[in-house]
């Protein structure tokens, strides 16, 4: 309770005016290449992995001559777009954006450089930790689109490669009883676990006390905790969503 | 000036600061000394409002600083300087962006009049042409020239400096303990300064402020540390086996 306390009053603090906008919004482009683009290639990779394991995975278990072919594109496009994107994904980005992002602050803390932005006068949790947030909240989206469609595509390869399924029938799954509402969702859920990821990680960055010891701690706890909220507002998001 | 009026400060069970009232008066450098753990740090820290005082206030010319709100604060910090420790450099930043940080954040100076200023105050700590370079490119001293050049850009009021002689070889030691002095006298700023080391209270100590065991124990200046017979005091100054000879040789010489 103590943490959850000392986190909502954190939101309270860096949820104020900037001392001038065009400072944050300078941020908001430096922490959109930081945290957004740099993250690109990892979640492309682990896209197109994902995307041929589900579609491999699909096809093994289809043994039964009462499902149609275009099944393997059908649940391999539910499966994408309802889970493995954005909580997958955003489950490893906890993992890349969290722990750069508390071992930044937390470094940041134990050599008094936080300390030295408060006696400026700056509001040091406004000026370092919402450009993040508003970085996150802004790309997630786009990485969790590009982790879609790669995922389709190397699904794709996959049957391709291993000569299960030809494209028609695969596109066709694909685009059977598709509902533009689970993009929607999907996207959704990408907003409030970025929200979530850098909100937590900047948490456990901003309040530690110690060395660089310390600061290592911070950085696996920032992941746990943050790996933990995201399953669990998962579940609460899709109650939410589709029932 | 700045007035500490009977400040407490507890962390836990654990009381650091005890009743502790005095004056850091203006165009002077007021020095802060005593052993480590006795409170210096975190007498400075409750002055500038990085911990709350438990009771007690602290003043600026007049202000009570621990009745304002987060807003209020701001406008007085950003007549503050402050020289860190570890020197507290923005890694991310080279020096021309680290000095003229607090002037990209609180004035409309355009860049050509902000490049000029950071100039000048790279020029005032001697190290004009070092713009470029990163924090982790400069030497311990350089970083407490550049971390004095960044507390001054603003032309403050109110100077603090941490230990600014830790990690230093003597001879540079001197030279920054210099450039603190001329510039609390250049700029007239109330200057206070954190140290334990004697060097120091010797070379810059106009008002010499002694802590122990979180209590104000001593008040003076740097003539009166030598002669004052307080135990606490002469075991702190002449800890070492030469000061305790120098001193040997001092009461002889009386007698």
């Amino acid at each position: 309770m103590y943490h959850l306390g000392r986190y909502f009053l954190m939101l309270k603090t860096l949820f104020s005016v900037p001392s001038k906008w065009t400072i944050l919004w300078r941020r908001v482009i430096s922490e959109l290449e930081i945290i957004g683009i740099s993250s690109l290639f990892i979640v492309g990779l682990m896209s197109l992995f994902m995307g041929g394991v589900i579609a491999l995975n699909t096809a093994y278990q289809l043994t039964t001559p009462l499902l149609p072919d275009y099944t393997v594109g059908y649940i391999t496009q539910q499966s994408t777009f309802l889970e493995f994107s954005p909580t997958v994904m955003s489950l490893i980005l906890a993992g890349k954006v969290g722990s750069n992002i508390a071992s930044e602050i937390g470094t940041m803390r134990v050599t008094e450089q936080i300390d030295a932005l408060e006696i400026m006068g700056v509001n040091s949790l406004n000026y370092l930790v919402l450009p993040k947030i508003i970085a996150a909240m802004l790309f997630f989206p786009i990485l969790i689109i590009c982790s879609m469609a790669l995922s389709l595509i190397g699904g794709w390869l996959a049957l391709q490669v291993s000569g299960l399924i030809n494209t028609e029938v695969y596109v066709m799954g694909i685009r059977s009883f598709f509902d533009p509402f689970h993009i929607t969702y999907a996207l959704i859920k990408a907003v409030c676990f970025a929200f979530l990821i850098v909100s937590v990680s900047s948490y456990y960055g901003y309040y530690v006390r110690g060395g660089s010891l310390d600061v290592g701690k911070a950085s696996t706890q920032a992941i746990v905790t943050s790996s933990v909220v995201i399953l669990m507002s998962n579940f609460i998001l899709t109650k939410l969503l589709l029932f | 000036m700045i007035e500490v009026q009977n400040i407490d400060k507890s962390f836990a069970d654990l009381q650091i600061l005890h009743d502790i009232t005095t004056i850091f008066e203006k165009g002077k450098v007021n020095l802060i000394i005593g052993q480590s753990g006795q409170g210096k740090s975190v007498l400075a820290k409750c002055m500038v409002g990085l911990h709350e005082v438990d009771s007690g206030h602290v003043v600026y010319d007049g202000k009570d600083f621990t009745s304002m709100n987060r807003n209020e604060r701001s406008l007085i910090r950003q007549q503050i300087g402050m020289l860190f420790q570890g020197s507290a450099l923005f890694d991310s930043m080279n020096v021309e962006e680290n000095v003229g940080f607090p002037l990209t954040m609180f004035t409309n100076k355009s860049s050509a009049e902000i490049k000029k200023r950071v100039d000048f105050c790279l020029e005032r700590v001697n190290l004009s042409g070092k713009n470029a370079l990163l924090p982790s490119e400069c030497s311990g001293g350089m970083q407490k020239r550049i971390g004095i050049a960044r507390a001054i850009s603003m032309n403050p009021k109110y100077l603090f400096c941490d230990e600014p002689n830790s990690g230093l070889d003597p001879k540079t030691a001197i030279l920054i303990d210099g450039l603190i002095q001329d510039i609390t006298k250049e700029y007239n700023m109330t200057t206070v300064v954190i140290t334990h080391d004697m060097n120091s209270v010797i070379e810059i100590g106009e008002n010499v402020i002694f802590i122990y065991e979180g209590k104000k124990w001593w008040q003076g200046d740097k003539k009166s540390i030598i002669t004052t017979e307080n135990p606490e005091i002469t075991d702190f100054v002449y800890a070492s086996e030469f000061m305790k000879e120098i001193r040997q040789n001092i009461q002889n010489t009386r007698t």
